[in-house]
Formats: structure tokens, C-alpha cells, sequence
């Protein structure tokens, strides 16, 4: 494998959106995306943590107007190109089309990992406005290799550059990713990518598993910073991939510089496995969850993981957030099982 | 009791499960069930006793005691059909997204509607939350109402998910025309967890009057439950409305009556349920307004 070409995502401004609660100023994407543009990644995401349109009650608001942070980007963005996220139910075409006058270029569709033909119709309009186009299928611990193929074929046929496969809850172990990456290299036409949360201190370890398996696109955040105990860390998986001889182009010191200058003053906590994002990956929890689950234990005076385990039986999936406050008033009111 | 003839367009699961909505009813009788083509729907009608057709909206038109049409095929073909009904002097209650006519939830416009030809259902996931935004916004204001939709995969047709965006759109253009909120905004996830999870609505609506005593939220909230489930019994709160300063939340779960489509497709059954109480209330009026003798 030494000397293949492996593309790094950034998605420090968008998966990492969650960690700060939507609060990214463009001050800080102007800093951010400059400099990871100067680093050599091949795309950087930026958008609300939910994706276009997720600036809501249920996801957060965002602090600045995302298309603002979009412009803020693609001011400063020269090589790299410049992706949204949209969950379609959530993001709509026309917020597609206002983010592409602001400057984005790419757009990864996402779907959860049984549900890809929901994805067509973006798709479609993504490819008319001439973008870049990801599918990308959310929570594929939730299905095995052969179904998530299935699926990943439909979001090709619809048109997709690429697709990606996102561990959303970090619960996946190596041989897991190694079995779903597999099945997707070896039936797809497109290249594959890989998206991890570290909850259970895996993402790295799976992130370069998912490229031993066939994966030549990979997600990463400075710092790690994102949902739950957050993504890949670049600036490590810029180091191991640069020792395991692979080509991705990156300014190694530069990453680490980025990590250690700019991102202590935007970090709002720690980024570290806590007890919440350990059961996150430990029960299969969308990451994205765990400071609404927070937020509710503290409203509700309940143990977040109470709340994380029930989240969990009850088989939400991404985007239902808000359901987070059903299962704690139930709780709360002593409906141990509820439904 | 006098009944008023109802035809139905469209012998999918919508339309099947609105014929049985119809065989339930007081007020409606089956006139017709039409498709455009042999299926199983129509020999399911044919099977039940109901007239049918295969040619669509026209053989609909020619009937003349039918006073009452429901659509449910696609927002193409109502484009298509909507002149021709009108022509023939028939309500049309539309259930695609065409929205040729105003947009009706029963409960909160429908008796401001009356002379209207054609009225819109709107999507499930407005007429389950709809009343709720208006019951908040009736005695609290309402500059921002959002709600989230979750539907079980199992219950979202083609139609629904090759365009989610008409799903979203409307429901944010029917919060702000009809449950009176200042900007809506609308989410649907499908979820396709086994056994199929009941369709749960949350509605979030920043109010206007902070100083609303928050038993008169409540209050309005609770009303309105009642009312929809008159025609929709599986309609309950999960969580009554809670009040964080100028935030209130209320979730709803809706369980179907599983006519022809299962309990767990309550998106399903509540439009479908609307759909049929509004044509009951026109027909009430009908009724009273001919003294049923042209019956």
C-alpha cells in the first residue's frame, strides 16, 4: 500500500461545530480553513454540526449564520475544496444553492446507513450546480456489509464522487470496519472514505484500518475536536500514515502547529473520552447526542448515562435529538422502559 | 341517515385505507374508487362492493351524485385533475402536495374555508403538529415554531422519500399560514427500528408573551388534543407542554387505527383521518344546505 494516495477531509469546522455548540465565529473559520488550506488537505467541511439548515431548537443554534461561515472559507480556501454536510429532512436544496453562491463547491449527502434513497434528490441537484458530491451513510454499526453495499450502490447510481461510511457512535471495532470497507471497495466504482468517532478510543486505529481495507478518503479534526470524544485527530493520523509510507500530501509539522496555536483559545472543553462519549460508543449512541444529553440530565436531574442507555434501546438514529428530552421526561417521571 | 357519495383517485395504501375511513363513516358513502390502471387496489374496491374505474379523475367527473373527491396520487396528476373536478362542481380534498388550494387542518381553519372548491391536507407531519402550534401561538404568540417528524421507514412511501424537501417546505409554509407562527420550520427523520416505532412529533415554539400564565398553555394544548382525537384516537401527549422562559415543548405520539395501513403508521392514518373529517364536516353542511333531497 506504501505510496497510494490517501485524501484527508477536515472537518474541524463542521463534525467539530458540535464541541463548541455551534459558536464558531468567522474569525476563527478565516484562521481554521487558512491554514489547514496551507496543509494539504483535499477538502475541508464546514456547516452547522447537523448540516445546512440544522440551526434549530433540537441541534443548537448556530452562533453566526453558517453561510456567513461558508463565505468567511471560502475566502481564505485556494487549493482545497470546500464541502457542506446536508441530512436530507433537515437540509433543503434551496439552502444547497445558498451555500454554493457563498462558496462551497462539494457537498456530502447524508443519509442513515438503511436509508439512501432519500439522498437522490440532493444528489441530483448537488451535481446540476456542478459540486463535488459525497454519499454518505450515517451509524453503519447499525448494518451489516452486505445491506450497507446495497445502499452505497444506490448513492452511487444517483451520482456520488465517492462514499463515505461514518462510524457515528465510535462503536465499531477494527474487524467491523474492516468487513464494511471491504465489502464497499470491492462493489463500488467510486472510492470509499471513512468517518470515526473516537469514543471508545478507536479512531485512529480504524481510520487506518478503513485504508488498509480500501479507503482512500479519510475524516479528521484538529484536535480530534467533534461530536462525543470527537473524530480522528489529524495531526496523529498525519503522523502514522506518514510513517506507514502512504501519500497524502500533508504538512505533518504544519497540523500540529495549527493544533497547538489556534485551537486551545476555540475549545470549549477537554476533548477526551469522558463516562458520557465511553457509553456513547459502548451502547452504539449517535456522538452528536451527548451534550443534549447533558444539558437534559442537568434539567431533568437524571445519570446522562441512564439516559444514553435508554437512547440506545430505543434505536434513535441520527437527527433525534429530540427525543433526548421524551426518553428523560419519561424517565423522570418514572417510566423506567419506556414503550 | 343521508349520506354524501365520495370518490376516491388513487387505489394505493393512502386511498385503500381512506375507503375504509369512508366504510366507518356516518356522513360518507363510496361512490367511486378509480385508478388509472388494473391493480390490486382496484380489485381490492371492486371486491368490496365500491364502483370502480381505471380512468382516473374522468370517470370521477362523469359521476354526478359523487359531491365529494379525495386525491391521493401525486402532486402531478392533481395538477392534471384539479381543473376537471372543479368543472364538475366537486370538493376536491387534495392529500398530495399539489396545494392547489388552501392549505386545511381540520381543527384549526376548516370553518374558514367554506366556498373553497379544493383544499390541501398539507403533509402527516403537519396535520399532527399544526394544532399544537396553533394552540400555543392562540394564547401565547408565536415568532418561531419548529417541529421534528419521525416516522418509522416502514411507513414512508416512494413519494415521501424521493422528495423530502416537499415534505419540509410545506410543513414550514403551513406552520406560519395556518398554526400562526411568525417562521416555521420543519425536520423529518425516518427511522427504520424494528418493530416500526409510532410516529413521534415534537413541537417547539418560542413565544411571544412570556407573561402567558403557563396553565393557559396547558389548557389551550389540552383542548386541542381532545379535539383531534375525535378523529384520531391514538393522538396523545408524550410530553405535556413544558415551559423554559419563552420556550415551550410539547411531543405527541401517534398511534394509527390501523383501518388498512398498521398502527404504527400514524403519519399515515392522521392525514388520512383529517382528510375524511373535513369531507364529513362538508358533507354535514351539504346535508343540512340540500335537506337531502337530491339524495
Amino acid at each position: 500500500m506504501s505510496g497510494q494516495k490517501i485524501h484527508l477531509v477536515d472537518t474541524t469546522l463542521r463534525d467539530g461545530s458540535h464541541a463548541v455548540r455551534h459558536s464558531f465565529t468567522e474569525a476563527q473559520v478565516s484562521a481554521i480553513a487558512g491554514a489547514l488550506d496551507k496543509c494539504g488537505v483535499s477538502i475541508i467541511e464546514i456547516s452547522h454540526g447537523d448540516g445546512l439548515g440544522g440551526s434549530s431548537y433540537t441541534y443548537g443554534f448556530s452562533q453566526v449564520d453558517e453561510l456567513r461561515l461558508i463565505e468567511a472559507a471560502s475566502a481564505v480556501v485556494k487549493n482545497a475544496r470546500l464541502a457542506v454536510l446536508l441530512l436530507p429532512g433537515i437540509g433543503t436544496i434551496e439552502r444547497l444553492e445558498e451555500a454554493r453562491a457563498a462558496g462551497a463547491n462539494a457537498v456530502r449527502v447524508a443519509t442513515h446507513v438503511t436509508e439512501a434513497d432519500v439522498s437522490a434528490q440532493h444528489i441530483a441537484a448537488a451535481k446540476k450546480l456542478g459540486m463535488f458530491v459525497t454519499g454518505f451513510l450515517m451509524l453503519s454499526h447499525m448494518s451489516e456489509p452486505g445491506a450497507i453495499l446495497e445502499e452505497a450502490l444506490k448513492m452511487e447510481s444517483y451520482g456520488s464522487d465517492y462514499i463515505n461510511l461514518a462510524d457515528s457512535a465510535g462503536y465499531l471495532l477494527p474487524d467491523g470496519v474492516r468487513a464494511r470497507i471491504e465489502a464497499l471497495a470491492g462493489g463500488l466504482k467510486v472510492p470509499v472514505g471513512f468517518h470515526a468517532h473516537n469514543n471508545l478510543a478507536m479512531a485512529v486505529a480504524n481510520s487506518l484500518t478503513a485504508i488498509e481495507s480500501g479507503a482512500t478518503y479519510v475524516d479528521a479534526t484538529l484536535c480530534g475536536l467533534g461530536a462525543g470524544a470527537g473524530n480522528t485527530q489529524i495531526e496523529v493520523l498525519a503522523g502514522v500514515l506518514q510513517r506507514k509510507g502512504y501519500d497524502t500530501g500533508l504538512d505533518f509539522y504544519g497540523l500540529m502547529d495549527i493544533a497547538e496555536g489556534i485551537m486551545p483559545s476555540i475549545m470549549q472543553r477537554p476533548q477526551v473520552i469522558d463516562t458520557g462519549s465511553l457509553m456513547l460508543g459502548y451502547a452504539g449512541v449517535y456522538s452528536s447526542f451527548l451534550l443534549h444529553v447533558y444539558n437534559a440530565a442537568e434539567k431533568f436531574k437524571l445519570e446522562p448515562r441512564d439516559i444514553l442507555v435508554e437512547l440506545g434501546h430505543r434505536k434513535m438514529i441520527g437527527g433525534q435529538e429530540d427525543m433526548i428530552v421524551d426518553v428523560s421526561y419519561q424517565l423522570s417521571q418514572g417510566h423506567g422502559r419506556a414503550n | 341517515m343521508k349520506r354524501i357519495k365520495a370518490g376516491i383517485i388513487g387505489p394505493g395504501n393512502i386511498g385503500t385505507d381512506l375507503m375504509y375511513k369512508v366504510f366507518r363513516s356516518e356522513r360518507l358513502e363510496m361512490g367511486m374508487m378509480a385508478g388509472v390502471v388494473e391493480s390490486e387496489g382496484i380489485r381490492r374496491a371492486a371486491s368490496m362492493g365500491v364502483k370502480t374505474s381505471v380512468e382516473g379523475a374522468e370517470a370521477v367527473a362523469r359521476e354526478n351524485d359523487i359531491k365529494i373527491v379525495f386525491e391521493a396520487t401525486s402532486a402531478a396528476a392533481h395538477q392534471k385533475n384539479a381543473p376537471l373536478l372543479r368543472e364538475a362542481g366537486k370538493m376536491a380534498i387534495d392529500l398530495t402536495p399539489a396545494a392547489v388550494g388552501p392549505y386545511c387542518v381540520p381543527c384549526v381553519n376548516l370553518d374558514k374555508l367554506s366556498g373553497e372548491p379544493n383544499i390541501n391536507m398539507v403533509t402527516c407531519g403537519g396535520q399532527a403538529t399544526i394544532p399544537i402550534v396553533y394552540a400555543i401561538s392562540r394564547v401565547a404568540g408565536a415568532s418561531y415554531a419548529e417541529i421534528v417528524a419521525c416516522i418509522s421507514s416502514k411507513s414512508a412511501g416512494p413519494g415521501t422519500r424521493a422528495n423530502m424537501d416537499e415534505f419540509t417546505e410545506t410543513t414550514s409554509k403551513a406552520i406560519e399560514a395556518v398554526g400562526g407562527a411568525d417562521r416555521g420550520k420543519a425536520i423529518i427523520v425516518l427511522n427504520p427500528a424494528e418493530p416500526p416505532l409510532m410516529m413521534t412529533n415534537t413541537v417547539i415554539v418560542r413565544a411571544k408573551d412570556k407573561g402567558v400564565a403557563p396553565e393557559r398553555i396547558t389548557e389551550s394544548v389540552t383542548a386541542m388534543v381532545g379535539e383531534i382525537r375525535q378523529y384520531v384516537p391514538g393522538y396523545k401527549l408524550r410530553v405535556p407542554p413544558m415551559i423554559d422562559g419563552d420556550k415551550v415543548t410539547v411531543i405527541i405520539e401517534v398511534q394509527g387505527q390501523g383501518d388498512f395501513l398498521p398502527p404504527y403508521s400514524g403519519n399515515l392514518d392522521i392525514i388520512n383521518s383529517a382528510a375524511v373529517a373535513a369531507a364529513e364536516k362538508l358533507a354535514a353542511g351539504m346535508l343540512a344546505g340540500l335537506g337531502g333531497e337530491a339524495l
